[in-house]
């Protein structure tokens, strides 16, 4: 495991994710704001909760580079393609499993099927995060290939 | 109840400090722009009742209406009354204190009407119709289930939670794949019955979806209490109590609360001659109205907003500077272009509707004036300026020195051509004279003293020779012209000529001679009469300002009493007053006359309180 490359090609890619995501939002891809949205299972406040929700999503993906790169070095390969195909995978794993579970786990987001509740307000994501805007799983998907290929390119094998 | 399209003095406000919407007599809203003043209108009802969209809350009979705002707030109440029962409609934006929003989920925007049955039995209509882009695109409203009813358009999200069942209507034509475009519902409400709708708009997700129920009743509590305590720090105690505090209340809506900025109106295109092409959007910031809405926030107290106020307006001119521009959207920005929107009919068939203003590429000097004046009130005789406000002012102070015997368009925004208007000879008149006091005191520093005094010398000499008009007796419009204007009242508002010397009194008989054709109300001009516009409101206010400060007391009073019989039943002002009709005219509610009702409101209560003392000195 070379700690070094990890350090910078996941802080790296983490940034360009990150911005992808924000920048997707700002052009009107989606409307899915994911600092919002994680920084209000700790607290309302829309300043707060984004300002918490940053540093929890990067966080987050800086920890998820760790396993890229665990990957990469148990198959003993790191190549943009590779990496890229690991992020699909992601994507999709977010797209169908973890989105649709959110308000189970969100402590503030609505059911579809009970409606809105005084504590719980936040409209749930749906199937593919399709609430959020027709082209969100499009701006997922190239968000988390884009943070895998530049994992893969970049980061070299010990 | 009238079944005729309603008129502009037939709607009231409601909003937040971020949009506002106008609810007519009639239960309907409108107009609404979300999520800015300036933003497309998904209610657009007043400037094309067919396809502009609206939403309707009335009884299915007929019914006779009243309406009220809750004291001290604005959050407006509706009363409908039929022969089987009576109905009260409570429209509001919920507003609260940035404290409490911090411990709440509460949508980006949101829009709360109420139904609540007081008597017997009334079968009630609900139509809910919204046009996306100033009614350019039908929605596409989707069943959400008990998340509600959604509408994605661009980057955000329209959501209607209701409390009640809505059936969707479609286009007949189309069958059952045709889009749901409107939300219809009857429902029978027995006394002591209520339903209420929340629509909210989200530009971000996870949107907030607001439960119905018991968070609709908190939140009119929360608006009211949010009112309540803002209308109570007003320290104003005199005349028109009533009047002056709903004036207060129609600025703190008009002032967009992110940036301090406060637009003229939150319409546009609501016309100034009925039928006619005077259509201007008014969805902006002027710096026109700068030094009148400080004065006016800082005579009644509300020194916080006066601070916001004035820190948008350095904001705003700081990239611009020494240029000034006339207006600016409230993020300080340049104003869109103007555009003409010509699928919209316009009120009463008044085209072209137009978006964005042209005005803001024009030159009008008293821009200057007005900032200087608006930070040299704020920050009296005894506060200090910082290093920025004073580098603006020295800039402003030679801008001034070069530029102000140029032509110009004036404040009336006058677009065939530029002319030596007097009042902007005045305005410049005042920036110096102003720039020069706070230097006296100290609170100004390196500005050009000897060449600040020579030109404002200069502009008092030919204002009162080239700007007064001897043969009609009375300072006119422009330079050697023989156009009387009602801003000459402000020669004495601004400290330039005594109301009482004999060149004001007489200029005030031909103001009066010539642009008051009924008791309280003024034209701005004599070419407003030409082009068949209405009276302007603000003029009349400056009349009762100049009597005050005459000293003609009574006079004064009985001038304001006339003018504010021409506001309508809440309290709101247009632009303009059909002398004829008493309809009101142009974009509403007006900032601008709203803070002439203030100002001559706070002139009237000095003048009467100095009276009141002169005569007990001489007891």
């Amino acid at each position: 495991m070379n700690w070094s490359s990890w350090l910078i090609w996941g802080f790296a890619s983490t940034v360009v994710l990150t911005s992808i995501l924000a920048g997707s939002q700002g052009i009107g891809m989606t409307r899915m704001n994911i600092p919002y949205m994680l920084g209000t299972i700790f607290t309302p406040d829309r300043d707060r909760a984004k300002f918490l929700g940053f540093f929890l999503h990067f966080g987050n993906g800086f920890a998820f580079s760790l396993i890229y790169v665990a990957a990469f070095q148990s198959l003993g390969r790191s190549t943009w393609w590779f990496g890229a195909l690991i992020g699909l995978v992601q994507a999709l794993f977010v797209l169908t499993m973890l989105l649709p579970i959110l308000p189970a786990l969100h402590p503030r987001m609505a059911n579809e099927q009970r409606g809105p509740t005084v504590v719980k307000q936040l409209e749930p994501p749906g199937f593919l995060g399709l609430h959020y805007g027709i082209r969100t799983p499009i701006s997922i998907i190239i968000a988390h290939v884009i943070f895998g290929a530049i994992l893969g390119a970049f980061y070299t094998m010990k | 109840m009238s079944a005729e399209v309603p008129k502009i003095q037939d709607y009231a406000i409601i909003g937040n400090g971020r949009s506002a919407a106008l609810v007519s007599n009639r239960g309907a809203i409108d107009w609404l722009c979300w999520p800015r003043f300036d933003s497309a209108a998904i209610f657009a009802a007043i400037l094309d009742p067919k396809i502009g969209g609206h939403w309707s809350v009335r009884p299915a009979q007929q019914s006779n209406t009243s309406r009220r705002y809750i004291d001290n707030t604005n959050v407006l109440e509706t009363e409908f009354v039929t022969a089987s029962g009576k109905i009260v409609v409570t429209d509001f934006m919920p507003v609260t204190s940035e404290e409490k929003k911090r411990r709440l989920l509460w949508p980006e925007h949101e829009l709360v009407r109420q139904i609540r049955c007081q008597e017997g039995e009334i079968e009630t209509m609900v139509d809910f119709r919204p046009r996306l882009d100033y009614g350019r695109t039908a929605p596409n409203i989707k069943n959400c289930g008990k998340l509600g009813w959604k509408i994605d358009f661009g980057t955000g999200a329209f959501i209607l939670v209701s409390e009640i069942e809505l059936d969707c209507f479609k286009q007949s034509s189309l069958g059952e794949a045709a889009a749901c475009e409107a939300l219809l519902c009857k429902v029978v409400l027995k006394a002591g019955q209520s339903v209420a709708f929340s629509f909210s708009y989200s530009a971000e997700a996870p949107a907030v979806v607001p439960p119905p129920g018991a968070s609709i009743a908190e939140k009119l509590k929360l608006t009211i209490d949010w009112w309540r305590s803002w209308a109570g720090q007003s320290k104003y105690r005199g005349p028109y109590q009533r009047q002056v505090t709903r004036s207060a209340l129609v600025l703190k809506l008009l002032s967009y609360g992110p940036s301090g900025a406060i637009v003229a109106a939150p319409t546009t295109s609501l016309p100034e001659a009925p039928g006619g092409d005077l259509n201007w959007d008014y969805r902006f910031a002027w710096l026109r109205d700068a030094a009148s809405t400080v004065h006016a926030l800082f005579g009644l107290g509300y020194q916080d907003d006066a601070k916001a106020f004035v820190d948008w307006l350095l904001h705003a001119t700081r990239l611009t500077r020494p240029e000034l521009r006339i207006l600016y959207d409230v993020f300080g920005e340049r104003a869109m272009p103007e555009r003409q929107l010509s699928h919209l009919s316009g009120f009463a068939g008044s085209r072209p509707v137009r978006i964005g203003n042209a005005a803001s590429g024009q030159l009008q000097l008293d821009v200057y004036g007005e900032v200087v004046e608006a930070v040299s009130h704020f920050i009296g005789e005894n506060e200090k300026l910082d290093h920025e406000m004073q580098k603006m002012l020295r800039q402003c102070a030679e801008f001034v020195c070069e530029h102000w015997c140029e032509p110009d368009n004036g404040m009336w925004e006058y677009r065939d051509k530029r002319r030596p208007y007097t009042h902007s000879r005045l305005m410049c008149w005042v920036a110096l004279d102003r720039i020069l006091q706070m230097n006296a005191r100290g609170q100004l520093r390196k500005v050009h003293t000897k060449r600040c005094e020579a030109e404002r010398a200069r502009i008092r000499e030919q204002i009162e020779r080239e700007a007064w008009n001897a043969k009609l007796e009375t300072y006119v419009q422009a330079f050697g012209g023989e156009h009387v204007d009602a801003n000459a009242l402000l020669l004495t508002y601004h400290g330039f000529a005594d109301a009482s010397s004999p060149r004001m009194r007489q200029t005030h008989a031909r103001i009066r001679e010539k642009l008051s054709r009924r008791r309280g109300l003024v034209y701005r001009n004599e070419r407003s009469l030409e082009l068949r516009e209405g009276a302007f409101a603000l003029c009349s206010f400056w009349e009762v300002d100049f009597l005050a400060r005459s000293g003609r007391l009574e006079e004064a009073r009985e001038i304001f009493e006339a003018a504010l019989d021409f506001a309508n039943d809440v309290d709101l002002f247009a632009e303009e007053i059909d002398p004829e009709t008493g309809d009101a005219l142009g974009n509403f509610p007006q900032a601008f006359t709203h803070l002439g009702v203030i100002t001559a409101a706070l002139s009237l209560r000095d003048a009467e309180a100095s009276a009141v003392h002169l005569a007990r000195q001489s007891a």
